[in-house]
C-alpha cells in the first residue's frame, strides 16, 4: 500500500475520472485536474465563485462545476482546455445540478425546485421539468442512460415521469400511490423502479418500466419507517433499512420479503466473526529522542496506532439511546451497500454507530462485525472485488475483504481525519478525503491478506 | 342444681382473643388477671388448649367467673349466676351462653370466607380491569395518533397549496425576467456523444420509444424466464433423484402398503406414468399435472421413508427399554446365538490360518537342504508311484503278450488241425468216393479207415468232439469261417488241416452254440487277436 501525499482541498470535491485515468480536486474557487497515478497536474481551471459541486461526464471529457450561491454552472473540457461554458440560472436560482448520461446535457434544478432545466451542449433547445419534488432523490437515471425517472407533485399528489434521454420525450406518466415519495431508485436491470415514501409512513412500491405498479410493501404501519434503500447489483435483491433497525430484503421474483437482518446491541451467534480495533501504545525508541523533538517525532508520538482483534463471541457492542424528542433520531439502519458481486452487505445500524455489519448474502446471516473505536463516517465496496472501504475520522482507513481486515495508518503529518471514502474505477486506488486535505492511497494487487 | 363452685369451665379461644385485647384496655379486671389477660393478649390457636388452664384456675376461679359474667352481660348474654348477687352458676343460662357464642363463632367463620372469597374475585377483576384498561389506553393513543396524523396530513396539504401557489407566482416572475437575458454561453456547441444528429421529437419517434421501451422489457422478462427454466429443470432433477434414493432407501415391504389400498394400486400406476411422462417433459413443460404428481409422489415416499424411520427408532427404543414383547425377545436370543455360532466359526477358521500360516512359514522358512530334499521327497514319492504304474503296466502288458501268444499258438494249433481237417477230410472224400465204387469193403476198415484214414467227415467229426471238450477258444476258429474253411477245401488240395467238424458237417456251422460262437467272435474281436488269428491263417494257407 502506497500513499500519496496530502494535497488541499475544500469541500470534499474530489472525484476520480469514470474512466480513471484523471482525479479532479477543487479549492475554493479552482478546479484542478490531476493524472490519476503520478498525481501530477494536468490542467488548472478558474470559476467565478467557490464551488460547491462537481461532476464528470460520463465520457470522463467533460467536468461541470456548479456554483449555487451564484446560480451559474461552468463546464470545462478536457479535450480543449480553452473551451468554456457557462450556465447562468440568474434570478431563478440553483439548487442542483447533475449530467444527463450521454454527457451531453445539464440538468439544473432551480430554486424552490420550481422546474428542472435541461440544458444542451449541442444545440440551442432548452427543456423543462416542471413541478419537480423537492426530495432527496428526485430523479433517477438507469444504469444504461437510457431512461431517466423524474419524481413530481401536484396537488399534493405524487407522480413519476419517465423520459427518454435520447430526446428528453415523456414516455410514462403515472401517479403513485403514496403519501409523500422521498425517493426513487433504478434497478440495475433498468426494468424496475423503487419508489419508497416519508419516513412516516413505511411504503415500498415497485414499479415497472412502463409504469405498471409490480408491487408495494409495508411492512408495519406506525412506527418510523424506511430510512435507507440498496438495490443488489444483479438486481435480485433490494434491500430495505429502516428505523425499527433492521434491514428487510426483497426478492424481485415475488418482490416479498425473504428475509429480515436484525441488529441487536449484543452479537452471541458463533458464526459471527467480530474484529474490534484496540489501540497499541506506540513504541517510542528512547535512544532516538531529542530536543527539540522533530515534527515527525511529536506527531509519531501522539498519533495512536492501533489494530484488530479477533473478540470472543458473545460481544456486546457500544449502544447510543436515541433521543426521543427530536426529528429525524440517530436511529435505524442508515447505510446500506451490496458489494459489487453481489455476496455481501455492509449495513450500519445508527444506534450503534461505531459498528459496520457485514451479511453474507449466500447464507443471509450475519458474517462479520467492524467495531470501531470511533463513529463510522462512511464506507464503500471496491467496484471490482469484495473489499470494503470504511472510515471513522481518524487518519486510518480500514479494509475488510473475506480473507481479513487490516487497518492501515496514513502516513503524514497526523491531523487527516479521513471522511469519506471515494475508489478508483479499477480498484486500484483509493480517495480518502477529510475536510480540507484529500490523500490516494494505491493498493497492490495481491494486497489483500 | 347443685354446688357449682367446683366446675371449671372451658374456655373458647376466639372468644378469648377477641375479648382479651378489650379486656387488656378496660383495667377493670383484678391485677393477677391483668397480668394473665396481658400474657394472653397474642394468643395462638395452637396454644388454645394449653391456655385452657391459664385464664382460670383453681385459685382465681370466681374472679373469672364473675369475670364471664361481666363480659356475658355486656354482650347482651343473660348472667350465669343463678341469682344476682349470689355464687352459684345457672347452668341452663351457661349452656346457652355457650351455644348461642358457637353459632357466633360459625357465623363469623362464614362470614370471613364469604369475604375471603369476595377478596379473591376482586383481586381477579382488578387484573382484568388494568389490562383492558391497558389495551384501551393503547387504542385511545393510536386513536389519536391517526387522529393527529390525519389532521397533520390536512394541514400540510394546506401549506403545500399555498406554498405551490407561491412557487407558481415565483415562476411566471423569473421566466419573465428570464426572457430578456441570454443564460447560456458556449464557446462553440460540442457535437453529440454517439456523432449522431439529434432527432425532432414527433409522433414516429414516439412510438419508437415505447418499442424501444417494450423490447428492455421484454428481453428482461426473457432472461429472467430463461433463468427460471433452468433452475425448475435443475430442481426436478434433484427431486427425480431424490425419490429414486427415498425409493432405494425404503425396505421392499413397501409393496404391502401399495398393494393394501386402493390407492396405492393407482399411484404406483401413476408413477410409472409420471416417470415416463418426466423423462419425456423434463426438459420442456412445466406441465402443471406432471408437477403435481411429482410432488405428490415425493410428498407420499417421504412419508413413508418418515413412518420407517420412526418404526424403526420405536424398535430400538423398546430394545433400550426392555419390553417384554416376545417376538424381539426371542429373536434377540436368536441373534445373540448366531452371533456366538459365528464367533466360534471365526475362532475356528482364525485357528485354521495360524496353522495354515505356521506351515507355510515353516516351509518358507526351511533352508536350501531341505528344501531340496523335500522337493526330492516329493520327486521320490512322483516317481515311485510312476514306477508302481510302469510296473502295472508291463504286468498287463506281459499278460497282454501271453495271451497274444496263446492266441498266436492257439491259432497255429487250429491252422494245423485244419490242415489235418482238410487232409482227412479229403481223404475221407476219396475214401468215400472209392468206397462208393468199390462197393465191398469190410466195414471195419470203413470203420477204421473211417476212424483212421482221413476222413475229413469223420475226423472233422472227431476232432470237433475232441476240441469240442478243449476251451471254446478253439472251436470257434473254424465256426466263424466257414465259408473260408469251404475255400480252403476248395483251394488246397492237401487237406492238411484237420478242421473240426461236427457230427452234422453241413449244420455245424450254423447250430449249436451261435451264440456262444457270437460271443467268442466278439471276444476275439475285442482282444484284437481274432483278427490276429486269421491273418495268420492267411499267411498258413496260401
Amino acid at each position: 500500500m502506497n500513499f500519496s501525499e496530502l494535497f488541499k482541498l475544500s469541500g470534499l470535491l474530489g472525484r476520480f475520472s469514470p474512466d480513471g485515468k484523471c482525479l479532479a480536486s477543487c479549492i475554493q474557487h479552482r478546479l484542478l485536474v490531476r493524472d490519476a497515478s503520478s498525481l501530477q497536474i494536468l490542467h488548472l481551471y478558474t470559476c467565478l465563485d467557490q464551488i460547491q459541486y462537481i461532476e464528470w461526464s460520463s465520457d470522463s471529457l467533460f467536468i461541470l462545476c456548479a456554483m449555487y450561491k451564484r446560480g451559474v454552472v461552468q463546464v470545462w473540457s478536457l479535450e480543449q482546455p480553452d473551451w468554456h461554458c457557462k450556465i447562468d440560472e440568474g434570478s431563478a436560482g440553483l439548487v442542483a445540478s447533475c449530467w444527463s448520461p450521454d454527457g451531453r446535457h445539464i440538468l439544473n434544478t432551480t430554486e424552490f425546485h420550481l422546474r428542472i432545466t435541461v440544458w444542451s451542449l449541442c444545440t440551442k433547445s432548452v427543456s423543462y421539468i416542471k413541478y419537480p419534488k423537492a426530495c432527496q432523490q428526485g430523479v433517477a437515471f438507469t444504469k444504461d442512460g437510457r431512461y431517466m425517472a423524474v419524481v413530481e407533485r401536484r396537488d399534493c399528489k405524487d407522480f413519476i415521469s419517465i423520459f427518454v434521454c435520447n430526446n428528453w420525450q415523456l414516455l410514462r406518466h403515472f401517479d403513485t400511490e403514496s403519501q409523500d415519495l422521498f425517493g426513487i431508485e433504478w434497478a440495475p436491470n433498468g426494468c424496475v423502479l423503487a419508489a419508497w415514501d416519508t419516513c412516516l409512513e413505511y411504503k415500498v412500491l415497485l414499479y415497472s418500466l412502463d409504469g405498471r405498479l409490480l408491487s408495494s410493501y409495508r411492512a408495519y404501519e406506525w412506527p418510523l419507517g424506511v430510512k435507507s434503500i440498496a438495490w443488489s447489483p444483479s438486481s435480485q435483491f433490494l434491500a430495505i433499512g429502516s428505523f425499527d433497525e433492521k434491514v428487510r430484503i426483497l426478492n424481485h421474483v415475488t418482490w416479498k420479503k425473504i428475509t429480515e437482518l436484525d441488529h441487536p446491541a449484543t452479537i452471541s451467534s458463533k458464526n459471527t466473526i467480530v474484529y474490534k480495533e484496540v489501540e497499541k501504545s506506540p513504541t517510542v525508541d528512547t535512544e532516538r529522542l531529542t530536543f527539540p523533538p522533530t515534527r515527525a517525532l511529536a506527531s509519531s508520538l501522539f498519533s495512536t496506532q492501533s489494530k484488530y482483534e479477533i473478540s470472543q463471541v458473545p460481544v456486546s457492542l457500544q449502544y447510543t439511546k436515541p433521543v426521543a424528542d427530536r426529528a429525524n433520531p440517530k436511529v435505524g439502519v442508515g447505510m446500506l451497500a451490496f458489494s459489487a458481486d453481489n455476496c455481501f452487505l455492509a449495513t450500519k445500524n445508527d444506534n450503534i454507530p461505531n459498528a459496520v455489519w457485514i451479511w453474507d448474502i449466500r447464507k443471509l446471516k450475519l458474517s462479520v462485525v467492524l467495531e470501531q473505536l470511533s463513529s463510522i463516517q462512511g464506507f464503500q465496496w471496491d467496484p471490482c472485488q469484495p473489499r470494503l472501504a470504511v472510515c471513522t475520522g481518524s487518519s486510518r482507513v480500514y479494509l475488510w475483504s473475506p480473507a481479513g481486515c487490516v487497518v492501515v495508518q496514513v502516513p503524514g503529518e497526523g491531523d487527516f481525519q479521513i471522511t469519506s471514502i471515494s475508489w478508483h474505477p479499477s480498484g486500484d486506488s483509493m480517495l480518502l478525503l477529510s475536510k480540507e486535505n484529500f490523500c490516494v492511497c494505491y493498493l497492490e494487487r495481491e494486497e489483500v491478506k | 342444681m347443685g354446688d357449682w363452685k367446683a366446675i371449671t369451665v372451658p374456655l373458647l379461644s376466639s372468644d378469648s382473643k377477641n375479648i382479651f385485647p378489650y379486656t387488656s384496655e378496660r383495667k377493670r379486671s383484678p391485677t393477677s388477671m391483668n397480668s394473665q389477660v396481658l400474657r394472653l393478649s397474642l394468643p395462638s390457636p395452637k396454644n388454645m388448649y394449653s391456655f385452657f388452664g391459664a385464664f382460670c384456675t383453681e385459685e382465681n376461679l370466681e374472679q373469672s367467673i364473675s369475670y364471664i359474667d361481666r363480659e356475658l352481660t355486656t354482650m347482651g348474654f343473660p348472667s350465669i349466676y343463678a341469682e344476682s348477687k349470689g355464687k352459684e352458676l345457672n347452668l341452663v343460662s351457661i349452656i346457652n351462653c355457650m351455644n348461642e357464642l358457637l353459632v357466633l363463632q360459625h357465623k363469623n367463620l362464614r362470614a370471613q370466607e364469604e369475604v375471603e372469597m369476595q377478596h379473591l374475585k376482586l383481586g381477579s377483576d382488578m387484573d382484568h380491569l388494568q389490562n383492558c384498561y391497558a389495551k384501551l389506553k393503547v387504542q385511545k393513543l393510536q386513536n389519536i395518533i391517526s387522529s393527529r396524523a390525519t389532521q397533520y396530513n390536512h394541514d400540510m396539504k394546506r401549506k403545500e397549496r399555498e406554498y405551490n401557489k407561491l412557487k407558481e407566482r415565483l415562476h411566471q416572475l423569473v421566466m419573465n425576467k428570464k426572457d430578456k437575458k441570454l443564460a447560456m454561453e458556449v464557446l462553440n456547441y460540442v457535437g453529440r456523444a454517439d456523432g449522431k444528429r439529434g432527432a425532432w421529437r414527433t409522433d414516429k419517434t414516439e412510438a419508437r420509444n415505447e418499442e424501444e421501451m417494450y423490447k428492455v422489457l421484454l428481453s428482461d422478462y426473457e432472461q429472467r424466464q430463461k433463468q427460471l427454466l433452468l433452475e425448475n429443470a435443475e430442481l426436478k432433477k434433484i427431486l427425480q433423484q431424490m425419490k429414486k434414493d427415498i425409493v432405494s432407501l425404503l425396505p421392499p415391504q413397501k409393496q404391502k402398503p401399495k398393494e393394501r389400498s386402493e390407492d396405492g394400486l393407482v399411484l404406483s400406476d401413476q408413477e410409472e406414468d409420471i416417470g415416463e411422462l418426466n423423462k419425456e417433459n423434463m426438459w420442456e413443460l412445466s406441465c402443471e399435472t406432471v408437477r403435481e404428481q411429482l410432488t405428490n409422489s415425493i410428498r407420499k415416499q417421504w412419508r413413508m421413508l418418515k413412518n420407517h424411520v420412526e418404526k424403526l427408532d420405536n424398535q430400538v427404543s423398546r430394545g433400550h427399554s426392555g419390553a417384554w414383547n416376545e417376538k424381539d425377545v426371542i429373536s434377540r436370543e436368536a441373534h445373540e446365538l448366531e452371533t456366538e455360532k459365528l464367533e466360534l466359526e471365526i475362532q475356528q477358521c482364525k485357528e485354521m490360518i495360524k496353522t495354515q500360516q505356521q506351515l507355510l512359514q515353516q516351509q518358507l522358512t526351511c533352508d536350501d537342504d531341505t528344501t531340496l530334499l523335500l522337493q526330492d521327497c516329493y520327486l521320490l514319492e512322483e516317481r515311485e508311484r510312476l514306477q508302481e504304474e510302469w510296473r502295472l503296466f508291463r504286468e498287463q502288458k506281459k499278460n497282454f503278450e501271453k495271451e497274444r501268444k496263446s492266441f498266436t499258438e492257439a491259432a497255429i494249433r487250429l491252422g494245423l488241425e485244419r490242415k489235418a481237417f482238410e487232409e482227412d477230410r479229403g481223404a475221407w472224400l476219396k475214401h468215400q468216393f472209392l468206397s462208393m465204387t468199390a462197393d465191398c469193403k469190410p466195414e471195419n476198415v470203413t470203420t477204421s479207415a473211417f476212424l483212421r484214414s482221413s476222413d475229413p467227415d469223420i475226423r472233422l467229426v472227431k476232432s470237433a468232439s475232441r476240441q469240442r471238450k478243449p476251451p471254446f477258444v478253439l472251436s470257434p476258429a473254424v465256426s466263424p469261417e466257414p465259408c473260408q474253411i469251404s475255400q480252403y477245401i476248395t483251394h488246397n488240395s492237401v487237406a492238411s488241416e484237420k478242421p473240426a467238424a461236427d457230427n452234422m458237417p453241413n449244420l455245424w456251422v450254423e447250430s449249436d452254440d451261435k451264440e456262444g460262437t457270437e460271443e467268442c467272435t466278439k471276444l476275439w474281436e475285442d482282444s484284437g487277436v481274432g483278427t490276429l488269428c486269421r491273418n495268420l491263417h492267411m499267411e498258413q494257407l496260401p
